[in-house]
């Protein structure tokens, strides 16, 4: 299995104290693909996707990146390999512009550093020049070059949202990994976004957390459903769909908790 | 912080650099001593300026790396008698050591454990002094040796030469720092302020990159304790104390926090506020019980009035007035705030698997799920 998967998990179990979130889960997420997890609240899908980014260490099983397993897999070291992901919410830097925001995203191919920084070099306003360009591009392509030299806080939420795509964009992530992109979205910017996914899959992979039925069925090369942290199908939206325990999860779970 | 241009802020430093000169020739020696002190406090805030405005850690125990500075300049002058540049690099670098070792500590700790940290290392730290005083001279201290070089002949005062060393120092230190503000490293340590699991995500190196400020703060500061020592020719403990750390922190939140122009407003309230009170109270013969009391009042006042009316410090108040006038020197911004100094909700030991909520963002779902 070497190179065929972008991201391999096999077999994660992940246990916080007596609870177990995830257990013996595996997923395999092809070169521009677009994988969905879905599953109804708690069910263990944003615990997965912290340990794809190393926030949380499995106790069991493990998670190969383009083949290779790393053992001390660490949240910032992600985005050198190729990974970017977006939070629950915005999580936006809140007192640096818009394209300062999108900028954070690009440094990790950056090549001046502290002295250059330092002492004022040629060599790091031209690093800041490449970086801030490369940012424009990635404010571009989600429909946001507008709000460039805006704050977060004066945008509206939809605004926000796209700048934190933007932000994982311009890293050039070979896998982007996004967490409930479509919550408190309105109908209309639902549509753009589903559109944004499929114009995004064409060069990168993509693993998407989320709760909208609509727009998961509609983007999705493949799904996974996970229940109180097991895998109870995989398969294209059409079979999942069609999948009795898939509707006896969610209508079972309906008067749970949620996170 | 608004990006200023290269050649703006060594248009800046040059302009400051000439107004230094003409004043320590006009002004009397108290003056030029004065000018020393403020370029001394300025040094030492603007590091700490960069680290609790920028990189959103807040130090208690800068005090200590200055008095680090101080003794390494002592003890280096005493035993081989360098020439003082030399003796600045190896102050600055001993200080950069310690700040990484505090800094890897710190890395680990926020908020109120943070500043109970820093504040331990203020604490502690100068009082070594008094446990070793075969080195370093116990309460009495270390005599530093100073003296004006040969080429400005015999009558070239003292104070004026320690006024323009120490103003060259604090100058090159400003420029140095508003270098790193407008570049990826001052950016890194904003994102990093704002919102560690982003920033991490993003391919910041959260720990490395809130070591770095410490490291940078630590350095100023022990330049700040080198010229400090040079200009009192005598370091002792008594000079360190924490209410030196906490006359830091109160210099760069007046002045406006994370602004570099702030650490200069600043350090020019704790030095003049105080002596211009005594001068007022002793011109106005007044008794000397309540004239020895009239710079503390007044610096209260200073400090209870800055505050009110400028909530962002005097740098806030400056870039109001430049935009009453239609200039503008930066973009209204949000505002920068001391860091919170209240535990967080939540254990501090799984902070790393939460997003940490903030004020003023939309209600964020916490991160953790599946946890009872």
């Amino acid at each position: 299995m070497k190179h065929g998967s972008v991201l391999e998990v096999s077999e994660v179990s992940v246990r916080f104290g007596g609870l177990t979130a995830l257990n013996a889960v595996s997923l395999t997420v092809a070169p521009r693909q677009v994988v969905g997890v879905i599953g109804p609240n708690g069910a263990g899908k944003t615990t997965l996707l912290n340990v794809l980014c190393g926030f949380l260490r499995p106790d069991e099983g493990q998670v190969l990146i383009d083949g290779r397993h790393y053992r001390n897999l660490r949240p910032h070291r992600l985005a050198g390999l190729g990974i970017a992901r977006t939070l629950q919410g915005v999580g936006l830097f809140e007192r640096l512009s818009v394209i300062e925001n999108v900028m954070i995203g690009a440094s990790c191919r950056a090549t001046a550093g502290f002295w250059p920084a330092l002492l004022g070099l040629p060599q790091s306003s031209r690093d800041e020049r490449r970086l801030r360009q490369e940012a424009s591009q990635a404010l571009d392509r989600v429909g946001a070059a507008g709000v460039a030299d805006a704050w977060p806080g004066e945008l509206p939420y939809g605004m926000r949202k796209r700048i934190a795509l933007a932000r994982a964009l311009a890293a050039k992530p070979n896998l982007l990994l996004l967490d409930e992109p479509a919550s408190g979205l309105a109908e209309a910017e639902l549509d753009e976004l589903g559109g944004l996914i499929r114009e995004l899959a064409a060069e990168t992979s993509l693993v998407i957390v989320e709760h909208h039925m609509d727009l998961m069925m509609s983007v999705c090369d493949s799904l996974v459903v996970l229940d109180f942290g097991k895998v109870i199908s995989r398969g294209s939206p059409q079979e999942i769909q069609a999948d009795p325990a898939v509707t006896a999860a969610y209508l079972g779970a309906s008067g749970s908790d949620d996170d | 912080m608004r990006a200023q241009s290269t050649p703006r802020v060594l248009g800046a430093a040059l302009v400051v650099a000439v107004m230094v000169v003409i004043l320590s020739i006009r002004l009397n020696t108290f003056r030029d001593y004065q000018i020393a002190e403020i370029a001394i406090e300025v040094t030492a805030v603007a590091g700490l300026t960069v680290l609790t405005g920028l990189s959103g850690q807040i130090s208690l125990g800068n005090g200590a790396f200055m008095a680090i500075g101080a003794y390494t300049t002592a003890l280096i002058t005493l035993h081989l008698g360098w020439p003082f540049i030399a003796v600045l690099v190896i102050a600055a670098a001993v200080t950069a050591v310690a700040g990484a070792v505090v800094g890897l500590a710190a890395a680990r700790l926020h908020g109120p454990y943070l500043a109970g940290a820093t504040l331990l290392v203020g604490v502690a730290l100068p009082s070594v002094a008094n446990a070793y005083p075969g080195t370093f001279g116990g309460d009495q201290g270390l005599n530093v040796v100073f003296t004006t070089p040969g080429f400005l002949g015999v009558n070239f005062p003292l104070t004026r030469w320690q006024a323009w060393v120490c103003s060259a120092v604090a100058l090159v230190t400003l420029v140095l720092l508003a270098n790193l503000s407008r570049s990826r490293v001052g950016r890194n340590w904003r994102a990093v302020r704002d919102n560690e699991v982003a920033a991490a995500l993003a391919g910041v190196n959260v720990a490395r990159t809130r070591i770095l400020a410490f490291v940078v703060s630590a350095t100023c500061a022990g330049m700040a304790g080198a010229l400090l020592a040079i200009v009192t020719e005598l370091v002792a403990p008594g000079a360190f104390t924490i209410t030196l750390s906490i006359a830091l922190l109160t210099a760069a939140v007046i002045g406006g926090l994370g602004t570099l122009p702030g650490a200069l407003w600043g350090s020019l309230v704790i030095i003049l506020v105080p002596t211009y009170a005594t001068d007022v109270a002793t011109s106005h013969g007044l008794s000397s019980s309540v004239a020895s009391n009239i710079p503390v009042a007044a610096y209260g006042v200073v400090l209870i009035l800055v505050m009110l009316i400028f909530p962002q410090g005097i740098q806030g108040g400056v870039r109001w007035a430049l935009g009453l006038f239609g200039i503008p020197s930066a973009p209204a911004r949000p505002a920068a705030s001391v860091p919170d100094v209240t535990p967080r909700a939540g254990a501090a030991p799984a902070s790393q698997h939460t997003v940490p909520a903030r004020k003023g963002s939309p209600p964020e779902s916490q991160e953790k799920e599946g946890t009872p």
